[in-house]
């Protein structure tokens, strides 16, 4: 298995320290000028060409800035600007803060920001509050597209639609929190359709993704690089299957994957993982379900393996609640078994499209 | 013994007080099967589980995630009864 590989080029883009999310100063960074001694500032064109660029390789955009919010916010709208900043930060504290409002909004770890400001004094202060920040200086701008923090190993349909999928997010949970009824009645509003399809040649850039970024919702934690998975799609032995889901709001991309070794008379559900962002939709076991309902059909036993790395409790949950029982364990890992005598319908909530 | 009735009846109630938050409208009764209910779903037993262990102090095995151990208020009861006494 090419785990190590996978490993080696993890801790290379570790090393690397690639950058999750570029926050930006306003006031002779993003434009020229300062805004509140002249309203008509204009964006430096190669700034707002880097703010795009970023955002089609899946890197967020923020802004932390000392500045009038509405009459900033009015004139990035004017700009056209607005849409691709994600929680901007414009007020009268300190950058560093802004800066951690932010990790803490979207949720990420703030040794993957970075942060552009013309003013050395900023970038200081930034640097001493967050020492693991990388700061730029805006003078540098042009450089930032150049930059290896700044280059994905892939840019994948999900990493292009991945400011959006925030945005939609944050619709939702606003949504989330006015509701007054129940969970599921909640999720019944979202109109969810769930897409299961045997993935296909240009999946597998998102497929060997998901199998690095998921910990918590990974029944194994097993990686495979693009090469792997692509023979498992046509090995005949194997069916890799990728889930994706949308609702109202729009799509959360490709969320899903499934790797099932079909043996002679047992089946092995080898990796199960769903992205974080969809744990609270209840999507979780129509994978499961389906994978049962078809090797039932196939007439095959089906086992399960399972590797705890701490973090992924709620899979070894689903997997016991779903009616497997542990039939097996070697140190890590355990093996277990659905007799496939009872499979729970899909629920309600969600319309589900199976594609061959 | 009315000590011990009274701390059953004690984790009964809390924890139908907290299923109650994901089924609204339902009169849950001890010995009713919540996955019945509804859809099993993997945030809910994971709540559930982190829900019991937490609120009553103890450590759910492995051995202890068995769906039976959670299938109605009483058999919970029972799986944190025989740990904290």
């Amino acid at each position: 298995m090419a785990v190590q590989q996978t490993a080696e080029l993890i801790k290379e883009e570790k090393k690397n320290k690639s950058v999750k999310c570029v926050v930006w100063d306003l006031d002779n960074t993003v434009w020229k000028g300062i805004l509140l001694e002249d309203e008509h500032v204009t964006p430096f064109p190669n700034v707002v060409a880097v703010i795009k660029e970023l955002d089609s390789r899946g890197i967020l955009n923020s802004i932390s800035s000392r500045n009038d919010h509405d009459l900033a916010v009015a004139k990035l709208e004017e700009l056209g600007l607005l849409e691709y900043f994600l929680y901007p930060q414009i007020n009268w504290n300190s950058k560093a803060s802004s800066i951690k409002e932010i990790a803490k909004l979207i949720n990420i770890g703030l040794d993957t920001f970075a942060f552009v400001d013309d003013q050395p004094f900023e970038r200081e202060e930034v640097t001493f509050e967050i020492p693991d920040i990388l700061c730029i200086d805006a003078l540098d701008g042009e450089k930032i597209l150049d930059m290896p923090e700044m280059m994905p190993r892939f840019i994948t349909e999900d990493s292009r639609l991945r400011r959006q999928m925030y945005q939609s997010d944050i619709s939702r949970n606003g949504a989330e929190q006015e509701f007054q009824g129940s969970n599921e009645e909640f999720l019944a509003t979202l109109k969810m359709v769930f897409t299961l399809a045997p993935a296909q040649e240009d999946d597998l850039q998102r497929a060997e993704e998901l199998t690095l970024r998921t910990n918590q919702l990974n029944t194994t934690g097993y990686t495979y690089s693009y090469d792997e998975l692509n023979a498992f799609r046509h090995s005949g032995r194997h069916k890799l299957y990728i889930a994706s889901l949308d609702d109202k709001y729009g799509t959360y991309g490709k969320i899903g994957l499934t790797l099932v070794e079909c043996g002679e008379e047992i089946w092995t559900i080898k990796l199960l993982l769903m992205s974080c962002r969809v744990m609270s939709r209840g999507v979780g076991t129509i994978m499961i379900n389906h994978v049962m309902n078809e090797c039932k059909r196939a007439g095959r036993r089906l086992q399960a393996e399972f590797v705890s790395n701490n973090r992924n409790r709620m899979m070894y949950i689903t997997y016991k609640f779903g009616g497997f029982n542990e039939v097996n364990r070697i140190d890590d890992l355990v093996i277990f078994e659905n007799d496939l005598s009872n499979i729970q319908p899909f629920p309600e909530y969600v319309k589900v499209n199976i594609l061959d | 013994m009315t000590t011990d009735s009274l701390t059953v009846d004690d984790i009964k109630a809390r924890t139908r007080a907290f299923i109650g938050k994901f089924f609204k409208n339902i009169e849950l009764q001890d010995d009713e099967d919540i996955f019945a209910l509804g859809f099993v779903n993997s945030l809910f037993a994971m709540q559930l589980v982190m829900f019991i262990e937490k609120e009553f102090g103890i450590a759910v095995e492995d051995q202890d995630l068995n769906i039976d151990n959670f299938r109605t208020i009483n058999a919970m009861a029972d799986l944190v009864k025989g740990k904290v006494l």
